[in-house]
């Protein structure tokens, strides 16, 4: 397990690595020079030439990536062209912000899907299976744009239940510590804040819940309804068992690395796939950060918010890996 | 199995009821709406973030916004006009030749860390300004490059004593006290500049009603109340947020559920809703800009004069204006707004006229027509809300003399860099004026030493260039608006566009909100805002 570990965490680097190479060649490669962008509409010609120097554009290519490549070993990620700031300290409130919303969306995702999934298999072809399936199916193809403002016209402007955007209450700000507002308001013993900081989690996070719930859900469906034809469920339902048991112990056990792998996905995709969401919902995350830089062709800011992201995701599926032998001791990583 | 199933919908049931618990708790404490906190912040909801709070560094208007309230210039503009009134300069004189601009400065007005405002701080900025570069401090260039480069106008600055301050100019030029009341050209506390350095764009300390408290990026920004601002009795709010929420439905939506006070953006398919609802009003930013069609007028047959004219009087402008812009915008007959000195009220608009727009083609030498691309613009800007549409209603009555239009669009950094390098036949575009001066729109836009940045279409006319030259040196405002006036009868000739639309871009706050009076340079004061 250890030494399993050990080599997968080295076999990141090489994969790392080659996220660095392939992040710098696609967006060298496309049109439009950022100077341009930077200055903007009003920019003059030389005002552009000295932009472009200055900003070392006017390297060839390997050399931009070799200085890239250099200050990132050294954890420096650069400065954003846009706002001319230290990327690792701009990114990291916008990481959490976004970290927040995805841990509050899976958690959803998972209770409801995986539980919607199991009675569909446990009760297959009932009315509760056709119902949840076709939500599910709705589910996925949901358009967030959509359902994030249905959610506010409903839950905020006519229940009056949450607010309609934001993290926070502008009026009274949380005092960032760890950016995980959650967290930051406990920290600060401000148990009314933490219920304010709640209820602006609520629909971004059941918005971005809905297509990881509705995956889960038919996977583990699928999973749990071929796991339940088995003939050890057959004897364990044989010899007296009550059913709530057999469905939750021991079909559920050995359907769920399947089921793991795809929340282990779905957490890796939220991270960085919540532009819509954060979009509706005004939520200052990394989707948004990394959607204005590309904008604004802040290549600093977009390599090394793609490459963060693609390293967490890396992590995320590292870490599910391990998990696999939590859950199911037959898998053993040792040679 | 009947009796699992029971235990299975108990559960079932019990985590829907603590589900729903967790609604309902929160529903006791819900928030701003009903506990109506006294009455003295006003949430300024937006589309997007600052780049900076120093208003020198950025040409972006996000970031005015919010800086004017936090600096000020030494003149500045009307209430909703680009005419000239004293700021921290309380009066100022011109020298004869046009080259000497005396100012006396405000006294008694000190900078939001206590130092004093005073001739010194102003000749400091002036300093720092002029020693940057077009990357540093971009809106500089308004007088005419900086203190290495040839063009810049400004000899010197300096400070006769304490409360006046001269500026000395190597020539003349006609806009510069439009210039100088530009936010970005609010003058900064020194000693905090001195000890901020880089970071002054983090930390800004003016002498505006407001003063800076915090900055959560892509979230809010919050000023407070500036308790020593020399304007007695302003400014009457206590605090100001500007909030980002991007989606211009999300922000409606928010501000109808009470989270913000004031929202620019409104979508004009939007302005019904808030007028049916009686907690809301609608305000409308007079318009400073245009949205316009323009010809590479170097590619073929857009060099032809007589095609670029057939075309003008293919596009239908009102029915553009009623379907995409809800009757929020007036037609574009020159490549300025109204509002801006100097406007050719005679000059007769092409008329919308397929038979006459065939006669030229044919005269042109294009009796079938001809096939050409169409650029529409990837981002929605308050003159163009809706580019692709637009250029469809376009496409359809190009159709009808004859010409194919294919429209074309690429994302908007390639887009701008194409229509730079002159690679589109036409292509939509607008402008929103800068300082409120016609040099600002029709040298900018238009003249040909402008060609390579914002004169995208190629257009060349030695004509024009001399009376934009003239224009320029030209301190007699009334002399200045007669050849602003024959530039337009040429410009109008050449038809080197088709001017589309001026908008006037709405807001929308709430119904206890007053004295807020938008300007047209798209940032203002918020020192008169209150609540009712």
């Amino acid at each position: 397990m250890l030494t399993y570990s050990v080599r997968r965490v080295l076999s990141l680097i090489p994969v790392l690595f080659g996220m660095t190479i392939v992040v710098f060649s696609i967006i060298h490669a496309i049109p439009g020079n950022p100077a341009q962008i930077i200055l903007g509409q009003r920019a003059t010609k030389e005002a552009i030439a000295t932009l472009t120097k200055q900003l070392g554009l006017d390297k060839p290519w390997y050399i931009q990536y070799f200085h890239y490549l250099n200050s990132l070993l050294h954890g420096d990620l650069g400065t954003s062209l846009r706002t001319r700031g230290p990327i690792n300290q701009e990114i990291w409130p916008y990481l959490a912000a976004t970290a927040e919303l995805a841990v509050a969306a899976m958690l959803i995702a998972v209770i409801i899907g995986v539980n919607a999934g199991i009675i569909s298999a446990w009760f297959s072809k009932s009315w509760f299976d056709y119902i949840a399936m076709v939500l599910a199916l709705i589910g996925v193809s949901m358009p967030i744009f959509w359902l994030g403002l249905m959610e506010q016209w409903g839950f905020s402007i006519h229940l009056g239940w949450f607010p309609t955007t934001g993290r926070e209450d502008v009026r009274d700000p949380v005092s960032a510590i760890t950016n995980f507002y959650l967290i930051d308001t406990l920290l600060n013993g401000r148990y009314d804040q933490f219920i304010v900081v709640l209820k602006h989690l609520v629909l971004p996070s059941c918005a971005l819940a809905t297509i990881p719930m509705a995956i889960i859900a038919r996977m583990t469906r699928a999973t749990m309804i071929e796991v339940m034809k088995s003939d050890f469920i057959r004897t364990a339902r044989a010899k007296g068992l009550r059913m709530f048991w057999v469905v939750y112990k021991h079909s559920l056990k050995n359907a769920v690395i399947p089921v793991l792998t795809v929340i282990g996905l779905q957490t890796g995709l939220l991270l960085g796939g919540a532009i819509l969401t954060e979009t509706i919902f005004g939520w200052p995350g990394i989707g948004r950060y990394l959607y204005d830089a590309i904008g604004y062709r802040d290549y600093p800011v977009i390599q090394s918010g793609i490459l963060l992201i693609a390293a967490i995701f890396v992590l995320i599926n590292f870490i599910v890996d391990l998990l696999y032998v939590i859950v199911d001791p037959r898998i053993k990583y040792s040679k | 199995m009947t009796k699992t199933l029971k235990w299975l919908l108990i559960s079932i049931l019990a985590v829907s009821m603590f589900l729903v618990g967790c609604g309902s708790k929160t529903n006791g404490t819900a928030g701003s709406k009903k506990t109506a906190p006294k009455k003295d912040t006003l949430v300024f909801a937006r589309g997007g973030d600052s780049t900076s709070l120093d208003p020198i560094t950025t040409t972006e208007g996000e970031t005015f916004k919010v800086t004017q309230n936090i600096f000020e210039t030494l003149l500045t503009y009307g209430k909703q006009d680009t005419t000239i009134h004293p700021g921290l300069a309380k009066s100022w004189t011109v020298s004869p030749d046009g080259l000497t601009y005396t100012f006396k400065l405000q006294q008694g007005v000190k900078f939001q860390d206590g130092t004093d405002f005073n001739a010194d701080a102003v000749v400091f900025n002036f300093d720092r300004w002029m020693n940057g570069d077009s990357d540093k401090f971009p809106y500089y260039t308004m007088f005419g490059g900086y203190k290495k480069d040839a063009g810049h106008v400004i000899k010197e600055v300096k400070a006769v004593d304490a409360n006046t301050v001269q500026f000395v100019l190597k020539r003349s030029q006609a806009p510069f006290l439009k210039n100088l009341a530009m936010s970005p050209f609010g003058i900064a506390s020194p000693t905090a500049v001195q000890k901020w350095g880089d970071k002054f764009r983090e930390h800004p300390v003016g002498t505006g009603p407001f003063k800076f408290v915090e900055w959560k990026q892509n979230d809010h920004i919050t000023l407070e109340k500036n308790p020593d601002y020399w304007q007695k009795g302003l400014p009457k709010l206590n605090k100001v947020i500007f909030r980002v929420i991007p989606d211009n439905t999300a922000r409606l939506n928010a501000l109808a559920n009470g989270e913000v006070d004031l929202m620019d953006g409104l979508n004009n398919s939007d302005e019904a809703t808030v007028k049916s609802n009686s907690n809301l009003q609608v305000i409308e930013r007079p318009s400073m800009n245009v949205g316009y069609l323009a010809f590479t007028v170097t590619r073929k047959p857009f060099d032809n004069k007589l095609v670029r004219q057939a075309l003008n009087m293919a596009v239908d402008k009102k029915s553009i204006i009623q379907s995409f812009y809800g009757g929020q915008a007036i037609p574009a007959k020159n490549p300025m707004p109204p509002s801006i000195e100097g406007y050719n009220d005679a000059v007769q608009e092409y008329p919308y006229d397929l038979d006459k727009a065939k006669q030229l083609l044919v005269q042109a030498g294009y009796p079938k027509g001809f096939t050409m691309d169409l650029w529409a613009m990837p981002v929605a800007r308050p003159y163009m809300p809706e580019a692709q549409k637009v250029a469809e209603v376009i496409q359809e009555s190009f159709s009808k003399i004859g010409v194919k239009a294919n429209i074309k669009t690429v994302d908007w950094a390639t887009y701008l860099d194409k229509a730079a390098k002159g690679q589109f036949d036409a292509f939509m575009l607008g402008w929103t004026g800068d300082n409120g001066d016609a040099d600002n729109f029709l040298y900018t836009l238009l003249d040909k030493d402008s060609i390579g940045s914002n004169n995208y279409s190629y257009y060349s006319n030695d004509q024009l260039h001399n009376i934009l030259i003239q224009a320029q040196t030209e301190s007699d405002q009334t002399k200045r608006n007669d050849l602003y006036k024959q530039a337009q009868v040429i410009i109008h000739d050449d038809a080197p566009w088709i001017p589309l639309v001026h908008s006037t871009p709405l807001l929308a706050a709430t119904k206890d909100l007053t004295g807020y009076v938008p300007h047209p340079t798209g940032s203002e004061v918020l020192s008169n805002v209150e609540f009712k």
